[in-house]
């Protein structure tokens, strides 16, 4: 053990288990990679570090600055804990509906919260953002969808910890989200390695809460256009809520707590274990449980979890 | 040959509010075609003018982004879902 001077030192170099246990085929070896172990809970606080500090080399950030960033929770929560060490202010424009934790979490560290409407999703949270950012632009706009950082944080950090862990890797499997940990250790592995092949899994938007009028209001991540990642990536598939959440029950049977995105990335993993003949899958659990224990996801009825879930945003 | 093709929300207007319709085709470019005749609202939000598929919309056969696999061309089978979704941002 260490001692660290500072908790922004504990971001990344986080540890991987083997969750083989859970690998539908015997020829193929599942890891998970537990971003969870995070200070501030979550693969987050790795972009949140990486964005504020490459805004401070710029200059962008100074003694006194405030912080806007649209989230549905996990960014928002590390660049909390890192405006929070680092003595920024920062406004999180957060969806009405996510779960209480998150809110708390927020609050914990001096963020200020906006509200955008729960029935615009993430979308609804970027497009405040924007028109915020637009009637002050004194405020610090990281806007982690087309900030290179954020892909950068996982081609510099996560993708050469996954490397060094396991460098036998065959298939990455994560969650699509901003699309930064796909494009950054994407890029990382295929150039050590260029039969690497990366998935994305998409969780679908809850149905009530995708947000939009029509599908011209739909959204693409800048950094995923500008880093061409429809040509990096191999394979997207989608994973439902319920087979999220049955995942994320799996993982705690082998001791892992994880968040409900975790299950989606487990079960692409596995659905990726399916198909291929043999080989080394590693997939990342973006965060920890405890953020989720409010919904039940553990304890409830199954059903009545995937319900909650077409009207909560949990990832 | 006839598939389910399983619609967004803010498809369903143009469908009598269905959530899920059939339509046909041994491609997926043809059963959005056979889709797009069928309700004709739909035209321009799932292909483009030019025939292909719109930016903000992902097609997937039995859960597989089809502009990972053979796109337009990607071929549907009896029995297979076809789901088309919004691309929303996530994080």
């Amino acid at each position: 053990m260490s001692l660290y001077s500072s908790v922004l030192e504990l971001i990344g170099h986080t540890p991987m288990v083997d969750a083989s246990a859970l690998s539908p085929n015997p020829s193929v070896r599942i890891c998970v990679k537990l971003e969870g172990q995070n200070p501030g809970g979550s693969v987050k606080d790795r972009v949140a570090l990486w964005m504020v500090e490459q805004a401070e080399k710029e200059g962008l950030l100074v003694p006194g600055s405030v912080l806007l960033e649209p989230s549905s929770g996990n960014t928002g929560i590390g660049l909390a804990l890192v405006a929070r060490v680092k003595g920024y202010r920062l406004k999180v424009v957060l969806p009405t509906n996510v779960s209480p934790e998150r809110r708390q979490a927020l609050e914990m560290w001096g963020a200020q919260i906006i509200e955008s409407p729960g029935s615009e999703g993430s979308n609804g949270a970027v497009r405040l953002a924007m028109k915020l950012h637009a009637e002050h632009p004194e405020w610090v706009f990281l806007y982690q969808y087309a900030n290179h950082a954020n892909p950068l944080a996982h081609y510099e950090g996560t993708g050469p910890e996954i490397w060094q862990d396991c460098p036998e890797v065959t298939h990455f499997v994560a969650g699509l989200g901003t699309s930064g940990t796909l494009l950054g250790v994407g890029r990382f592995l295929k150039e050590q390695n260029p039969a690497v092949q990366v998935w994305a899994v998409e969780p679908p938007a809850g149905e009530l809460v995708d947000g939009l009028r029509s599908l011209d209001d739909g959204y693409i991540p800048p950094i995923f256009q500008d880093l061409a990642g429809a040509d990096l990536l191999d394979r997207k598939t989608i994973i439902g809520p319920r087979e999220s959440i049955e995942w994320t029950r799996r993982l705690a049977e082998i001791g892992v707590f994880a968040g409900i995105s975790s299950g989606s990335a487990l079960a692409g993993a596995a659905r990726c274990a399916q198909v291929i003949e043999s080989g080394v899958v590693v997939t990342v659990a973006a965060d920890g449980g405890w953020k989720y224990l409010s919904t039940g996801a553990w304890t409830d009825d199954i059903d009545d979890v995937v319900e909650r879930a077409r009207r909560i945003i949990y990832f | 040959m006839s598939v389910e093709v399983r619609l967004p929300t803010v498809l369903r207007p143009h469908a009598a509010g269905q959530t899920v319709v059939e339509a046909e085709g041994a491609t997926i470019g043809e059963v959005l075609e056979s889709l797009v005749r069928s309700y004709p609202g739909m035209s321009g939000q799932v292909l483009t003018d030019d025939g292909s598929l719109h930016r903000f919309v992902n097609v997937y056969v039995n859960d597989d982004d089809v502009r990972y696999l053979d796109q337009l061309q990607t071929k549907v089978q009896p029995g297979d879902t076809v789901s088309i979704l919004p691309a929303v941002a996530g994080g």
